[in-house]
């Protein structure tokens, strides 16, 4: 067992793990966040979509130990305010069903928010491309991301 | 999901401490870098290294650096990197391009380029760009340092002419001397997150000198020199074109998969050389030409 830190959701948090943890096992078990989802668990479906240093990474392909003393941001954190403005969104919106993929949808549709305020409903498309969505077909989903951009 | 298998884990900060582990545990130790193919290998038990090498704290390995001709991508460098990079853009259009098709966002802010040619598989999408650029592989060990040209590296699919002791440090893409122009297609089964079921590269100079490769058509990626040879000094034409769509069939070995037949992928990669053609020739004319990548 070896002792990391990772700032997690603004909040310095230290764990124990072996060199075999994956992130997404660590965040959810150990750290108590639950919002990244273990879907397919090869890095296709981004269900487990985290925040690695302000990026989209897959929590799935990622070990525990490779992220000591970085900083990882999980939905819990993009709402510790409150909603916000995409996820209300998202609710007018209907874009979710069962949920499972909402986590990961938001941190993509974050980060491209943050990096292109204005995005094309193509770069919508591109940046949620490796987010699966199996019940809402995707159109609500594209809608209240394009709602957001065109603030 | 938890990973079966218990191993070792460092982070390492030089390329000396890489290789000297290297040199300890041979093909034992993997590197790691981005983690993207290496994790999904060692979750489903068709990797059990005993230790993995982690790069990522390797400074140097995160340049990309331009010289006289020349553009070295260190083995830290992400496809977002390349795809951001407005210097790559300009002068090695094709990868920035193909970068842009990789995965999906999410896997590329960490799969790495280096990373792409060490799985090898046969569609990787970095192959047709790096093959057109006459592209050179540097390895280090703890004996020393060598470099293999692109064409040389892959020897199968999923293998390289890597040594058990050696990493990749980087790859040198030659850029043309001449005024060039280059792009890459990529047949998916849809727009967006998808392995290319054929890719197609093409780089032509202002002296009609024309480099044609492909991937996801064969064990391994490839230069198609027949067909550069009937195209080369010659100004593009639907003439041209068909009788290097003739050749198509000599240059690739296609398979059938899940993805697609080879029937399929043999007549797509003649709509693609004759697209990825037209496409190269508009941008060397100066027009502006709205391009997809993705058939």
């Amino acid at each position: 067992m070896q002792k990391i830190s990772i700032k997690l959701n603004g909040e310095v948090r230290y764990v124990y793990v072996e060199p075999n943890e994956v992130l997404l096992d660590v965040l959810r078990d150990k750290l108590g966040a639950k919002s990244p989802k273990s879907g397919c668990e090869r890095g296709d479906c981004g269900a487990c979509a985290v925040l690695l240093n302000g990026k989209s990474v897959r929590s799935c392909l990622i070990l525990a130990i490779e992220v000591d003393g970085q900083e990882i941001d999980t939905l819990e954190g993009l709402s510790q305010g409150g909603l916000t403005p995409l996820q209300e969104s998202f609710i007018r919106h209907n874009s979710f069903q069962c949920g499972f993929c909402a986590p990961g949808m938001t941190i993509s549709a974050t980060e491209l928010l943050k990096n292109n305020p204005h995005p094309t409903r193509d770069e919508i498309k591109e940046a949620i491309a490796g987010n699966l969505c199996r019940c809402t077909g995707y159109e609500s989903i594209i809608e209240a991301i394009e709602e957001i951009s065109k603030k | 999901m938890p990973i079966s298998h218990e191993f070792d884990y460092k982070k390492v900060v030089t390329v000396s401490e890489a290789v000297d582990l290297k040199a300890k545990y041979g093909s034992n130790a993997k590197i790691l870098a981005g983690g993207t193919d290496l994790i999904v290998l060692i979750k489903e038990d068709v990797l059990k290294p005993e230790f993995l090498i982690d790069i990522k704290g390797i400074n140097e390995l995160k340049q990309i650096t331009f010289t006289e001709n020349k553009l070295k991508i260190g083995a830290n460098v992400t496809f977002s990197e390349i795809h951001e990079s407005s210097q790559i853009k300009e002068k090695a259009y094709i990868l920035w391009e193909a970068a842009g098709t990789v995965a999906s966002v999410g896997v590329r802010n960490s799969a790495t380029l280096v990373g792409n040619i060490c799985t090898a598989v046969p569609s990787l999408d970095s192959a047709p760009a790096l093959l057109v650029h006459d592209t050179i592989v540097h390895l280090k060990s703890n004996k020393g340092e060598r470099t293999i040209p692109i064409e040389q590296w892959f020897t199968g699919s999923k293998k390289t002419a890597i040594n058990p002791d050696e990493m990749v440090v980087a790859v040198t893409l030659n850029l043309p001397e001449k005024k060039s122009a280059s792009c890459y297609k990529k047949l998916g089964r849809y727009k967006g997150e998808d392995l290319a079921q054929a890719g197609v590269g093409v780089l032509i100079t202002e002296n009609k000198q024309y480099r044609v490769a492909f991937c996801a058509v064969g064990p391994i990626p490839t230069r198609a020199y027949k067909i550069e040879n009937i195209l080369n000094g010659n100004q593009l034409s639907d003439e041209l074109i068909s009788k290097a769509q003739n050749l198509v069939e000599q240059e690739i070995s296609p398979i059938t998969d899940i993805r697609s037949s080879k029937e399929y992928r043999t007549e797509m990669v003649k709509v693609m050389l004759e697209r990825a053609l037209k496409d190269a020739n508009s941008i060397l004319s100066g027009k502006n030409v709205s391009l997809n990548p993705i058939l």
